[in-house]
């Protein structure tokens, strides 16, 4: 039974097995296409199957050449036409899939709701184990999205203080301030992890710095609605410290030496710390300025109002107060 | 019992038992009666005056318009998306925030490039963020939904345009306030009746949030304009 039959005669299985005769090329990707969701993705058998369904395709079209043009010069050149369109398209999707392939994060991004909400909330509390390396999770989704959020409430800072920007857009500057913290500390302190044979990894870096944003997003919120100079150092210390001596504590845990730990964390906590105040003070300035000045009309306004503050900038400033103060004083 | 018997092999078992032999003379015409419509008719419409494609665009982009407005679980933004209906209530938006005059010293107002930027950049990334959490939703359809939700936002900055046209108090906050707040939580949760959908039962909440982010800062983008004295 099986003899007779050429090239059909591994037709063992019931599906259908492999022919091999209809192999021309197998698709060599180094990274495993994971668009295709279902469970069965990244085994041959599917594959095989594709490869079938545009060996069958072709032929289709093949068919419908032959049926529409009978002419046997305008049926070549419309095979070849559709057959470079094919290579090409087929050429361009696996260029993409290896380059531009955005399944490589995909595993980074796999949370639930609650496990975010616990790490927010770990995030403020510092580990008491420092002999035993303490687990990090290794996630994007929270980072992120606390990034995002701190750019959302630096934008409502910069506003209310009125802040202008001459070379550039406020957003820009929102997003460059919080994008370049958290990339540009995270490979830093990466960087010095390296040199002081830290166990810890740049994903585990960028995870725990980002989530190290929540205190800094918190005590923002505040002080930007609140103008309170006493409140603000108190978040300051309690908040920030807290986020900071969980950083501190995890890497702590991860590094051996008492050298390294002390030149590791002692730079993190004062990256950490100084952008908070950084971030407070960049765009309070002015508030502060006409804010004192309102109150004491005997008080010379050139003299309140911040000195590192572009020039165009202050002689605008000053004018206001100026007229404020004439308005004030001929009440 | 031949009958059970049939009906349970596999569909086309029995045709690998028939053979043609070669004595039985199979011949006839096939003529399959292709006309020149065929490979026509996907170009027909080159052939409509402009004003058909333009109001059958237009049509298109309204009727999404009222899908968004009353939002029910209709799959009629995912399956014809289009960025036209987005793109006119971009450009509106960023028009609207402009605020006409170019002051040089008082640069605090959105420039037109920054709306378009924030807007577009920020449903890119919604977009990828709800890929990368296993959504079933494409990259355009989902652009498309975004873009068409911010409809409820453009239509609270003309009321505020006008609100503003007013005296600049406190009443006129509030009702600023009110406005960009209600209108904001529509486009939200009509952006999230639409996306929700694509994504696992417990992960909607990690979707949700970034919508509302983005829906918050166009909304405070309107809510802090104040036109130019």
């Amino acid at each position: 039974m099986s003899a007779s039959q050429g090239s059909t005669n591994t037709n063992t299985e019931p599906w259908g097995s492999f022919e091999d005769n209809n192999i021309i090329q197998v698709t060599g990707s180094a990274v495993i296409d994971m668009e295709n969701m279902d469970d069965t993705s990244g085994s041959s058998f599917e594959d095989m199957g594709e490869m079938h369904q545009r060996m069958k395709e072709e032929e289709e079209v093949t068919a419908e050449a032959a049926a529409i043009h009978p002419d046997l010069g305008e049926v070549l050149i419309y095979l070849v036409s559709t057959q470079v369109w094919q290579a090409g398209k087929q050429q361009a999707s696996k260029a993409f899939n290896l380059y531009a392939n955005i399944d490589i994060l995909r595993p980074y991004f796999d949370v639930e709701p609650n496990q975010v909400r616990n790490r927010l909330i770990e995030s403020l509390i510092p580990v008491r184990m420092i002999n035993f390396p303490q687990k990090v999770a290794g996630e994007l989704y929270g980072p992120m999205m606390l990034v995002f959020t701190m750019v959302a409430i630096l934008l409502h800072g910069m506003k209310t203080s009125g802040t202008v920007i001459r070379e550039g857009t406020l957003m820009g500057t929102a997003i460059g301030t919080c994008f370049g913290y958290w990339l540009g500390v995270s490979s830093f302190i990466y960087f010095l992890a390296y040199l002081c044979n830290a166990q810890i990894t740049m994903l585990q870096m960028l995870s725990l710095l980002g989530y190290g944003l929540f205190g800094h997003c918190m005590v923002l919120f505040i002080t930007y609605n609140v103008h309170f100079h006493s409140l603000f150092y108190i978040l300051w210390l309690v908040i920030g410290g807290l986020s900071t001596l969980r950083m501190v504590a995890v890497l702590i845990s991860r590094t051996v030496g008492q050298t390294p730990r002390l030149f590791l964390c002692g730079t993190l906590a004062a990256l950490h710390m100084l952008f908070l105040l950084y971030l407070h003070f960049a765009y309070h300035k002015m508030v502060e300025g006409i804010l004192d000045t309102l109150e004491g009309p005997n008080i010379p306004p050139i003299q309140r109002v911040a000195r590192d503050v572009p020039v165009v900038a202050s002689a605008v400033v000053n004018a206001t107060i100026k007229s404020i103060a004439a308005v004030v004083q001929s009440q | 019992m031949a009958e059970v018997e049939e009906s349970s092999k596999p569909l086309f078992a029995g045709l690998s038992d028939i053979s043609i032999s070669e004595d039985i003379p199979v011949e006839g015409d096939i003529s399959v009666p292709v006309g020149s419509q065929n490979p026509d008719d996907d170009f027909s419409t080159l052939d409509e005056p402009v004003k058909d494609t333009i109001l059958r665009d237009l049509r298109a982009v309204g009727q999404k318009f009222v899908h968004v407005l009353y939002p029910k679980k209709s799959s009629a933004l995912l399956k014809d998306w289009d960025l036209w209906g987005p793109l006119l209530l971009c450009v509106t938006l960023a028009l609207m925030l402009q605020g006409g005059s170019a002051d040089s010293g008082e640069d605090g107002r959105p420039q037109f490039a920054e709306v378009f930027v924030i807007i577009w950049f920020g449903s890119v990334i919604i977009t990828l963020n709800s890929k990368l959490l296993g959504g079933t939703i494409s990259f355009f359809q989902s652009l498309c939904v975004l873009g068409y939700c911010i409809l409820p936002l453009t239509v609270a900055m003309i009321v505020c345009r006008i609100v503003l046209l007013g005296a600049l108090s406190s009443v006129s906050f509030v009702v600023r306030l009110i406005v960009v707040t209600a209108s904001f939580s529509w486009s939200t949760f009509a952006s999230t009746a639409f996306l929700a959908d694509s994504q696992p039962a417990n992960r909607k909440a990690l979707v949700v949030y970034p919508v509302f982010l983005f829906y918050f800062v166009i909304g405070w983008m309107i809510l802090t304009f104040s036109p130019s004295p």
